[in-house]
């Protein structure tokens, strides 16, 4: 077995606004191992975004990390100052943005923006930095004469491709990619996925693929975590979600993907609203919209159990 | 691209600024070259005045504009041309360098308190903006009368007037910088506070710097003018238009309009060129703002 890389414990992330507080990741406990990658799923605002920057201690104010446990190769990353996750940051463990036609400075060359994240992290000469940065520019599959461009010279899948070679360019040990694919069409958004399947080999990282598209999970990921509101409701390994999912809200999911196959099937969906995270309801927050609620879903908070091996899941109807 | 020789290289700069083009480069044109014929006077005032400034009686008293005297003479019979092309030394050393201190201390203070934010961004845009609601002339007049006259002085009672209007601006433009997406990946990638300051955000708020401080300079040269007139500005052993000019404010009734004129001519059109290099910069940098 692997051996363990991040591991979280009832992380609790907030959001003080003036509304309230929104409770925007609650209680999530999940490890990804070494080489591993997970996918993390759910709708807009279910908190996967915020889960992904919590765990570089990124989560912008007014939000907070104000409980829980991070552990990083046996460091415990809550208990960091900036200064120390600065060092883990890029390093160690890095991220690739949603919007590449946002997330490189414009007045930056993309050869520039390479080296200089190496020089920050990495005590070598210009001219090594240089080297490498012409090194990943070539695996990411961007030619090397386009070193002295300005991002605004690329499009949207190229400036993807430089931002993959930016979080990897001190060979981090897990990379968080946030909605890597969301801006970009169909086939580079496909290219992109297999570019970042093959780095993941050759760079011997894991890989955690924050996204709202559950296709894009069942073909790069090897582990799939399902949040809903704010809570992480089932982890599994791909093929055993798919192939039978336990929660409620991931079967109802389920069934409301199109199958190429029924061509005239009647789509099926979910009834209801996903929950107002500042006054999320109480107990299993998707205990008004399951069909299997019972009276202590509407009390208390389901554990997250181990239903089957390697298969975990958030529901009492698990609970024995 | 072609490589452009020197002569065809001017030419196309020159043609840029034909009219046709739009009056912004007519404009920055216009402004860039009366900048130009001042500092031109004040670097060579030494060789091109025909007299020394200070000089008491190298004429009669009030001759009238001659060939002598292009410009007449004053009160105390001083050359006034060879009194302009010195007193340009004097408001544009001034200027030039009140502007540089209050933009060096303007734009850091404004990186610092957008980027940092809190607490001290707060006390810091309220002293700037307590600063800032103070007119400028009121301020100067303030600080001139506290540190007393002198070049040294003026200047750093001018560059403080000036501080604020770089502050604000600078500050409004990082809070909305510190929103782009760019900023997090920096810090994502483990960029530190200084990298992202001086690598991501300064160098996205540079563009809009020339405009203001052309500007402003226009503004200075006024305060600056309006400083020496009341008295509080320059000792009278350094020529300075303002002080010539109210000297000459007082003589025009006796109709000797040649000791005002002159000087106060010359604070009108070293005004006019920073205005007009300012304006002509801010359309041709901002083409949304031009055609409209």
């Amino acid at each position: 077995m692997a051996e363990e890389l991040l591991r979280t414990e009832d992380l609790k992330v907030y959001y003080y606004t003036q509304d309230g507080i929104v409770r925007a990741v609650e209680n999530v406990n999940f490890s990804i191992k070494k080489r591993e990658t997970i996918g993390v799923v759910g709708e807009s605002g279910s908190g996967k975004s915020t889960l992904g920057l919590a765990i570089l201690k990124l989560v912008p104010p007014p939000g907070k990390i104000v409980n829980g446990k991070m552990f990083f190769q046996g460091i415990e990353l809550t208990k960091l100052n900036e200064k120390e996750m600065q060092k883990i940051r890029g390093k160690k463990i890095s991220m690739v943005f949603q919007d590449p036609t946002t997330s490189l400075n414009p007045l930056m060359k993309i050869g520039e923006h390479l080296t200089e994240t190496i020089l920050v992290h990495e005590k070598v000469t210009r001219d090594e930095a240089c080297e490498r940065a012409l090194k990943l520019l070539e695996d990411v599959g961007i030619l090397r004469e386009r070193f002295n461009d300005y991002p605004h010279q690329f499009s949207g899948g190229m400036r993807q491709r430089v931002g993959i070679a930016l979080a990897l360019a001190l060979k981090p040990d897990l990379v968080i990619a946030d909605e890597p694919t969301s801006s970009l069409d169909v086939i580079v958004q496909f290219q992109i996925l297999e570019l970042m399947k093959s780095l993941k080999k050759l760079y011997d990282m894991s890989l955690i693929l924050i996204t709202h598209d559950i296709s894009i999970v069942s073909e790069i990921a090897d582990k799939i975590a399902l949040m809903y509101a704010g809570h992480l409701v089932e982890i599994a390994e791909v093929a055993a979600f798919f192939e039978e999912p336990l929660h409620p809200y991931a079967e109802a999911l389920l069934h409301s993907v199109p199958n190429i196959q029924l061509s005239d099937q009647k789509l099926e969906y979910i009834p209801g609203m996903p929950p107002d995270l500042i006054n999320p309801p109480r107990g299993c927050r998707f205990h008004p919209r399951c069909s299997y609620v019972k009276e202590i879903c509407r009390e208390k908070e389901p554990p997250l159990i181990q239903a089957k091996p390697e298969h975990f899941v958030k529901c009492f109807n698990y609970v024995k | 691209m072609a490589k452009l020789s020197f002569p065809r290289f001017v030419a196309s700069t020159l043609r840029k600024f034909s009219p046709r083009n739009g009056v912004e480069y007519t404009f920055a044109f216009t402004g860039f070259i009366i900048i130009a014929v001042f500092i031109f006077m004040a670097l060579f005032a030494s060789i091109i005045a025909p007299y020394d400034p200070n000089k008491i009686g190298v004429g009669e008293l009030y001759e009238s504009p001659n060939f002598k005297f292009l410009m007449g003479t004053d009160g105390f019979g001083r050359d006034i041309l060879s009194r302009i092309f010195y007193g340009s030394r004097t408001v544009l050393l001034i200027t030039l360098l009140s502007m540089a201190l209050s933009s060096l201390c303007g734009v850091l203070l404004g990186l610092l308190s957008g980027y940092v934010g809190g607490k001290f961004d707060t006390v810091l845009s309220l002293v700037m903006d307590s600063l800032y609601a103070l007119p400028g002339l009121i301020l100067a007049i303030a600080l001139a009368v506290m540190l007393g006259q002198g070049i040294i002085p003026v200047t750093v009672s001018l560059t403080v007037v000036y501080i604020p209007i770089y502050f604000r601006m600078i500050r409004g433009e990082v809070l909305s910088l510190k929103e782009n997406l760019f900023i997090e990946a920096a810090r994502a990638i483990g960029a530190k506070d200084k990298t992202i300051i001086f690598k991501y955000i300064f160098p996205n708020v540079i563009p809009s710097l020339p405009i203001v401080l052309s500007l402003n300079a226009a503004d200075a040269v006024l305060t600056l003018a309006a400083l020496s007139f009341l008295g509080l500005g320059l000792p009278a052993d350094i020529p300075d238009w303002g002080v010539d000019l109210r000297m000459g404010y007082g003589e025009l009734t006796s109709k000797i309009w040649w000791t005002g004129t002159f000087p106060g001519l010359m604070i009108v059109l070293l005004t006019l060129g920073f205005s007009l290099f300012g304006e002509g910069l801010t359309e041709i940098l901002n083409p949304r703002l031009a055609r409209r």
